[in-house]
C-alpha cells in the first residue's frame, strides 16, 4: 500500500494534468452544447417547415450517429478533407454537437411546456417575439429544463473518457500510466472516485442554478436561504424573538 | 469528387462493417439490454425491501456506477478479470451500468402503482412474493417498456466504447479498414450511417409505443 501511495505522489502532477484536461473538455463541450441546444431548440419550433426541417435534420443527425463515430470523423476524416483540427478542438466539437443535439430536444420540450396563458399574456402586452422569449418564456422554460440538462452534463463528463483514442491525455489516459506503477484496483478505483467527485460537484452547481432559477420566478427560497444552515422553519423562532 | 469519396472502397468496407455490426454491436446491445432489464428490476425491488442502512448503501453503489464513465469501468474490469474475454466483460459491464439506470425507472414505475393495490393484496392475505409477482410487477413494468427501449438505443450508440478494451466492434473495424487503406472517410462515414439507419426508426417506433402505453395505462 505504501508503494502505491509513493507511486501516486510521483504520478500526481500527471493525474492533475489529466483532470484539468477532462474539466476543459467537459466545460468546453457543455458551453458549445448549450449554444447549439438553445439555437436548434428554438429553430425546431419554427412555424416555417423549411427551418423546422433543417433543425430536425441536424438534431437527429447528431443524436443518431454515435459520439465515437463523430469524434473519429472530426479527427481522422476532416484532415483528409483538408481541415486540420487540434485534437482538443475535435473532442470539444464532437462532445458539443452530440450532447447539444440531445439538449436541443430538452430545450424544445421545456419551451413547449410553458403554460399557454403565459404566451397569450405576452401577446396581450404586445411584446415582440424576442422580448417574449427573453423576458417571459425562456426564464420559465430554463427552470423546467435544468434537471434534464444536469443528466446530460453528467453524460457529457462520462463521454469525455473516450478521447484518449484521439491522442488527448485526459484523466482516463493518465490512469493507464499510474496502473503500471501500482495496480488495477488502485489506479482505476482512484479514477472512478475522481470522476464521481467531478460529477457530484457538477450536480451541486446545477442544483444551485435550479434553486436560483425558481427563486427568480418567485417560487421557492433564494440560493442564500437554501445554503444557510439554520432550519427552514423560522416561524417559531421569529415568534420567540419577538417575545424576548 | 472521386478524391473525397471512393465507391470501390465503400463497397469493400461495407460487408466488414455489417459483419462486426451483427456479431458484436447487436449482440452486446441485445444481451446487455436483457441483463439491464432483469438486474434493474432486482435492484429496484431490493432498494425498496432491504432494511434502511443496507438500502442506503445500495443506493450509493447505484449512484456511483451511474455517475462514473462506462469507459473507465470497462478498462477496470478488463484489467481486473483477465480470465474473461473482453467481449464478455463488455456485455456484463454494459448490462450492469444500464441496470442502474433501469433501477430508477422501475422504482418510478413501482411507486406509480396505486396504494390501493398494495392494500388489496393485504386484504386478500397474499404472500409478499405473490404480491410482487402477480400484482405490482405486471403493472410497474408496463410503463417502463419505452424507457428500456430508449436505453437500448443509447447503449447501441455507446458500443464503440468497447474499442477501448480491444473488442473489434463496428467502429474499430472501420478504423482498421481505414488504417489499411490510408483513407478513413468511407468506412467511418458508413459506420455513422449504419448507426443512424438502425437507431432513428427504432426511436420513432418507441415514441409511438410510448403514446399507446400512456393512453391505456
Amino acid at each position: 500500500m505504501d508503494s502505491n501511495i509513493e507511486a501516486l505522489v510521483a504520478a500526481l502532477p500527471r493525474i492533475l494534468d489529466g483532470v484539468w484536461i477532462t474539466i476543459q473538455l467537459t466545460l468546453g463541450g457543455a458551453a458549445l452544447a448549450m449554444v447549439i441546444a438553445v439555437v436548434f431548440g428554438i429553430l425546431a419550433r419554427s412555424p416555417r417547415t423549411l427551418v423546422r426541417g433543417f433543425a430536425r435534420t441536424v438534431i437527429e443527425f447528431f443524436r443518431g450517429t454515435s459520439l465515437v463515430v463523430q469524434i473519429f470523423w472530426f479527427f481522422f476524416v476532416l484532415p483528409q478533407l483538408g481541415v486540420e483540427l487540434h485534437p482538443m478542438a475535435a473532442g470539444i466539437l464532437a462532445l458539443g454537437l452530440n450532447y447539444g443535439a440531445y439538449a436541443a430536444e430538452v430545450v424544445r420540450g421545456s419551451i413547449n411546456s410553458v403554460p399557454t396563458g403565459q404566451w397569450e399574456a405576452t401577446t396581450a402586452l404586445s411584446m415582440t417575439r424576442a422580448q417574449r422569449m427573453r423576458r417571459v418564456i425562456f426564464p420559465q422554460a430554463w427552470a423546467l429544463m435544468i434537471p434534464s440538462l444536469t443528466n446530460l452534463l453528467i453524460h457529457l463528463l462520462k463521454g469525455t473518457a473516450v478521447v484518449g483514442t484521439i491522442t488527448i491525455a485526459d484523466l482516463t489516459f493518465r490512469l493507464d500510466s499510474l496502473q503500471r506503477d501500482t495496480n488495477t484496483f488502485f489506479a482505476y478505483g482512484l479514477g472512478l472516485v475522481i470522476y464521481f467527485v467531478l460529477a457530484y460537484v457538477l450536480t451541486l452547481i446545477m442544483n444551485a442554478l435550479e434553486v436560483q432559477a425558481k427563486h427568480r420566478l418567485g417560487r421557492g427560497e433564494s440560493l442564500k436561504e437554501a445554503l444557510s444552515l439554520r432550519s427552514p422553519d423560522t416561524g417559531v423562532a421569529a415568534g420567540e424573538a419577538a417575545r424576548s | 469528387m472521386n478524391e473525397f469519396w471512393n465507391w470501390d472502397l465503400a463497397f469493400e468496407a461495407l460487408p466488414r462493417l455489417l459483419m462486426s455490426f451483427l456479431t458484436v454491436t447487436l449482440l452486446v446491445t441485445v444481451v446487455s439490454t436483457a441483463i439491464a432489464a432483469v438486474l434493474g428490476l432486482v435492484l429496484a425491488i431490493l432498494r425498496m425491501s432491504l432494511p434502511k442502512p443496507l438500502a442506503m448503501i445500495l443506493k450509493f453503489i447505484i449512484d456511483f456506477i451511474r455517475m462514473t464513465p462506462i469507459v473507465v469501468q470497462l478498462i477496470f474490469a478488463y484489467f481486473a478479470f483477465t480470465s474473461i474475454t473482453p467481449l464478455t466483460i463488455g456485455i456484463i459491464i454494459f448490462g450492469i451500468h444500464y441496470a442502474t439506470y433501469m433501477a430508477e425507472v422501475y422504482r418510478a414505475g413501482i411507486e406509480s402503482v396505486p396504494k390501493g393495490q398494495w392494500e388489496a393484496t393485504t386484504a386478500l392475505s397474499m404472500s409478499r412474493t405473490r404480491t410482487w409477482v402477480a400484482v405490482i410487477i405486471p403493472q410497474a413494468v408496463r410503463a417502463t417498456v419505452p424507457a428500456l427501449g430508449n436505453y437500448a438505443i443509447s447503449m447501441f450508440k455507446e458500443t464503440p466504447f468497447l474499442l477501448m478494451i480491444g473488442v473489434v466492434e463496428m467502429v474499430q473495424a472501420g478504423l482498421i479498414f481505414g488504417g489499411n487503406n490510408f483513407k478513413y472517410i468511407e468506412a467511418i462515414t458508413l459506420a455513422g450511417v449504419i448507426f443512424l439507419l438502425a437507431s432513428y426508426p427504432t426511436s420513432l417506433l418507441i415514441g409511438r409505443l410510448e403514446k399507446r402505453l400512456a393512453f391505456t395505462h
